[in-house]
């Protein structure tokens, strides 16, 4: 039986089964939070948004079905009845068990103050705390975070990440003072107040301020920092609620032996609750090295096994930067030899620790790799080198490789993991040759990421040089080894019209791969501009149905509407198709088209009927639209015909598919105000009939300003360079690549010879393929008249239920 | 016990369809081997469309974040959750039955 459902106790049942454990122990597990076990630490990704919930599951609720295991999710045990042998749950249950392991890890530790009971005043521990904080950030606009630990950092920069105004309140004179010495706490204090956190040190906060919600967070010296929610990162303390009911020894936390028993027989006890040799921890890779321990001994794989404690080295990304400290933070005798490297401005800080010509301290921030070589001389007590600055940079000392190479293989390397170097080495060992396919069997790296550097350099290490450097990257799609030069050749060669041929005669195996599919039809599309032989199964839904998929399996509809111009005909129709369909919303996009959102599948065809327009592109991986201010026609500054042009371009070239989607804007002056600029292809009137035209510009994900491919003295040369430009881009780029990562990985200088100078005498075809594309154009919401599968347009969730769960 | 949904015929070579058997949606492939493969219909991950995903032989690619399930096993790539998969087959008057 097992109390606490956390990282502890679920990794001492991984490793339990992992010794065959599922033989010998029926496993009940107790957790009072009603999920699945999940990795604490990324909740700080959770919060800043750069995970989702379901991504930081470790062991999903399947899990334990699979291994049988009884989880009683959301059920808090009250009481362990030692001479019974029972367990006494919250619910009024009663379990037996035979052995016990209790894992209940730590609770926040609240500072004495006045207002905790206030509402909007948060801990963050668990999923739910995360949630709450979430959402708060959502709603509000300034917090409070109180500690300045490596908690406390984590929720500020978390909050800060949602735009909030945030202050960090912290007692001890300067940050992560537990893992840090002044200097260092300095640096990183530059850094975090780089994010736009406001940081108080030397502060102890003397109290919340509010009546039934908090409103600020008082200082001594009688300020108030308005809050309108506070944070309490203060320190955690160790979880021994149970134990102390149930009569164990509890000192600090509960205390247990080398083998993790406590003072009860058949009680155990792993993870941030326990006290070893009078320690406690507050880190994951202690408790790794216990559930080892604890699963030796109880499944008699190694039945000496013991635990001996754990001097952290600890591994961290705090708030974005790397901070990596073992033993002492600096000097403490007066022979002690203190080596500091500081660079505040950069970020920069790092120093050594030597006694007795051994390393028994070190901190290295924002610059961590050497980690590999100091953890190995602060474990191992290595002789150093006399020069001893070379302990912080490589002056002729172990460069990385050897470094690596010293390590033992039950060096910890990813702590959020818990995977050492031999775990690695192994996976290499056993066939994984990429760096991806290491992380993706271990897990390492895939905790907070400060680990990734180290994690690479010993798969190369372990690999010898034979590491694939995961070829298929080079691939035009994961199911095809070849590049797209090469597999255009093949496909031409060997007259290869459909995307099972492509399979059949190029896969490995002839076997087809689900996720090239779509790439293969763009691809054979734009090879064979006179029609291929159609599959649909290799197209993507939104190319099945021209349209775009929501998130609850509708789609949105997007008329043509070429330069963003309208009339009002069109709009009232619109209008009445949005009200005959009910559709959800009607909304104005990005690309100044107007996007009618929630149509139910099998009214497509319909809505497409009923609105007698073309499509307007706004799903498929092609040219899409053309954005356009008024220019001449009307602006007072237009210094030529930007609107017209921009009709032109999209008459000319719609629908064409290419690598990724494509998105164009032309301007009638540099005032820019259709964004020409951050265009995958922007065009820019520059006066006296003269166009600039960009390309590589983006404003998604990504923003880049395009870069100046050529200036032009007329729009027709403007329609010709552009469609160079796209069918160069739909023969050259790589499948899903956008202009503003094809643009810059051959370089504009390159771009301009090509398209341009045609220094490589390819003008000329690449105008003739292009003008065959736009030649083939077909609309393809005709199919909405004549079906081309049987059920095309069927619901894929036939109830109308809804499909997102919230 | 198994019941017919639907004639093979319904089912484009390649594509899914989704049909509603016994109150539950579920979501039936027909491969280009010629066999066919019935899930549930609804992503575990966000409640995905299964049915307007991308197949090959073995697995079938969610539509909106592109996690792929293995239509025998029921398990996701990355282990992220698993669908329920039913056991069907194509009887010789060409019916697609499946058992839930
Ligand atoms: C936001 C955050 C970021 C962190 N970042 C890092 C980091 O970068 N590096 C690092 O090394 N460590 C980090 N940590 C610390 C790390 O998460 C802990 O060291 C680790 O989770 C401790 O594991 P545990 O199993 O002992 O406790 P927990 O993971 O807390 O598990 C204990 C479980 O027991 C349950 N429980 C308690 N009492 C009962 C009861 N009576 N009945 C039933 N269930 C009960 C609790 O609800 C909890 O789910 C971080 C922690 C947090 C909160
Ligand atoms: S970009 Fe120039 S021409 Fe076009 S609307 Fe703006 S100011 Fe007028
Ligand atoms: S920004 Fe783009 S991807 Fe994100 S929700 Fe909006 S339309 Fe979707
Ligand atoms: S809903 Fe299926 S992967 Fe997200």
């Amino acid at each position: 039986m097992v109390v606490g459902n956390g990282m502890a106790g679920i990794r001492a049942v991984e490793e339990l089964l992992d010794r065959g454990g599922a033989e010998q122990f029926d496993i009940t597990v107790f957790g009072d939070e009603p999920y699945g076990n999940y990795n604490r630490i990324m909740l700080s990704h959770v919060l800043s948004g750069e995970e989702t919930e379901e991504a930081i599951f470790l062991n999903a609720l399947p899990w334990y079905a699979q291994n049988s295991i009884d989880l009683r999710a959301g059920v808090r045990v009250d009481r362990i009845d030692r001479f019974a042998k029972v367990v006494h749950d919250a619910d009024g249950g009663r379990t037996p068990y035979d052995t016990l392991l209790l894992a209940t890890g730590s609770t926040p530790f609240f500072p004495t103050m006045e207002g905790l009971d206030l509402d909007g005043v948060f801990t963050f521990r668990t999923l739910d705390d995360a949630r709450s904080l979430l959402t708060s950030a959502k709603t509000h606009r300034r917090a409070v975070v109180i500690g300045g630990g490596l908690l406390g950092l984590e929720a500020a920069h978390g909050l800060a990440t949602h735009g909030l105004q945030v202050d960090l309140v912290h007692s001890p004179a300067h940050l992560m003072n537990q893992q840090l010495g002044p200097e260092a706490g300095r640096v990183l204090r530059r850094k975090i107040e780089e994010l736009g956190i406001r940081v108080h040190t030397g502060v102890r906060t003397r109290g919340l301020r509010g009546t039934g919600r908090v409103e600020g967070v008082e200082l001594p010296d009688g300020t108030v920092l308005e809050a309108d929610f506070v944070v309490i990162a203060a320190g955690i303390r160790p979880n021994v609620d149970v134990a102390v009911r149930s009569g164990l020894e509890v000192e600090r936390g509960v205390v247990v032996d080398d083998r993790m028993r406590t003072s009860h027989p058949d009680v155990y006890a792993v993870g941030e609750c326990v006290q070893h040799r009078g320690q406690t921890y507050g880190l994951v890779a202690p408790l790794w090295d216990q559930a080892g321990v604890l699963a030796d001994h109880l499944t008699g794989a190694r039945p000496d096994a013991e635990y001996h404690g754990t001097r952290t080295s600890t591994k961290l990304k705090v708030a974005g930067v790397d901070v990596v400290a073992m033993g002492l933070p600096g000097p403490e005798r007066d022979d002690d030899e203190f080596v500091v490297f500081s660079e505040p401005h950069r970020g920069v800080y790092l120093n050594v620790v030597v006694r007795e010509g051994r390393l028994v301290g070190a901190t290295l921030l924002g610059d961590v790799r050497k980690t590999a070589f100091l953890t190995q001389a602060f474990d191992q007590g290595l002789p150093l080198p006399e020069e001893r600055t070379s302990l912080l940079f490589d002056l002729g000392s172990p460069d990385e490789a050897t470094s690596v190479a010293e390590l033992s293989d039950d060096v910890q390397v990813c702590n959020c993991n818990g995977v050492t170097k031999g775990r690695i080495v192994d996976a290499v060992a056993g066939g994984c040759t990429s760096i991806t396919a290491v992380m993706g069997k271990t897990k390492a790296g895939k905790g907070c990421g400060s680990c990734k550097p180290l994690v690479e350099q010993i798969t190369e290490w372990a690999a010898g040089g034979d590491l694939t450097v995961d070829e298929s990257v080079g691939w035009y799609v994961p199911g095809v080894p070849l590049a797209k030069p090469e597999l255009m050749a093949a496909i031409r060669e060997r007259g290869l019209k459909s995307v099972s041929a492509v399979f059949r005669e190029l896969a490995p195996g002839g076997v087809e791969d689900a996720k090239s599919k779509m790439g293969l039809t763009s691809l054979l599309r734009m090879m064979w501009p006179e029609g291929i032989e159609e599959e649909r199964d290799g197209r993507y839904i939104n190319d099945r149905v021209h349209a775009n998929i929501q998130r609850d399996g509708t789609f949105s509809v997007v008329p043509q509407m070429k330069g963003g111009v309208t009339t009002p005909e069109q709009l009232r129709k619109i209008a009445d198709v949005a009200d005959k369909y009910d559709v959800g919303m009607v909304k104005v996009t990005g690309g100044q088209r107007i996007d009618l959102l929630g149509v139910a599948k099998e009214d497509l065809p319909k809505v497409w009927a009923d609105l007698g327009m073309p499509s307007g592109y706004a799903y498929g991986k092609s040219f899409r639209t053309v954005k356009t201010c008024v220019g001449s026609e009307f602006c007072r500054f237009g210094l030529d015909d930007s609107t017209q042009l921009g009709i032109d371009l999209e008459t000319r070239y719609q629908g064409i598919e290419t690598p990724a989607k494509l998105k164009l804007g032309v301007v009638g002056c540099p005032r820019n105000c259709a964004e020409a600029y951050v265009k995958d292809i922007g065009v820019v009137a520059v006066g006296a009939g003269k166009w600039e035209v960009y390309v590589g510009g983006a404003a998604g994900a990504t923003v880049r300003k395009g870069d100046l491919l050529a200036t032009v003295g007329s729009a027709q040369e403007v329609l010709t360079l552009t469609g160079r430009f796209i069918q160069f881009y739909r023969e050259w780029g790589n499948w899903l690549e956008r202009t503003y990562e094809f643009v810059p990985r051959l370089g504009i200088e390159r771009v301009r010879k090509v398209l341009v100078d045609d220094s490589d005498g390819l003008a000329a075809g690449l105008d003739e393929r292009v003008q065959a594309a736009v030649d083939n154009y077909r609309d393809p919401w005709q199919e909405g008249t004549a079906p081309v599968t049987t059920g095309q347009f069927r619901p894929a969730l036939p109830l109308g239920m809804p499909a997102v769960r919230s | 016990m198994s019941r017919p949904v639907c004639s093979v015929e319904d089912l484009p070579v390649g594509e899914g369809r989704a049909y509603v058997v016994d109150g539950e949606q579920v979501a039936l492939f027909r491969h280009r081997s010629g066999k066919v493969s019935a899930v549930q219909a609804a992503c575990p991950h966000a409640g995905g469309p299964l049915a307007d995903g991308q197949i090959d032989e073995t697995v079938v690619v969610c539509p909106l974040h592109l996690t792929a399930f293995d239509l025998t096993t029921g398990e996701a790539a990355g282990g992220e959750g698993s669908i329920a998969v039913h056991p069907c087959r194509v009887t010789a008057d060409g019916l697609v039955e499946v058992s839930l």
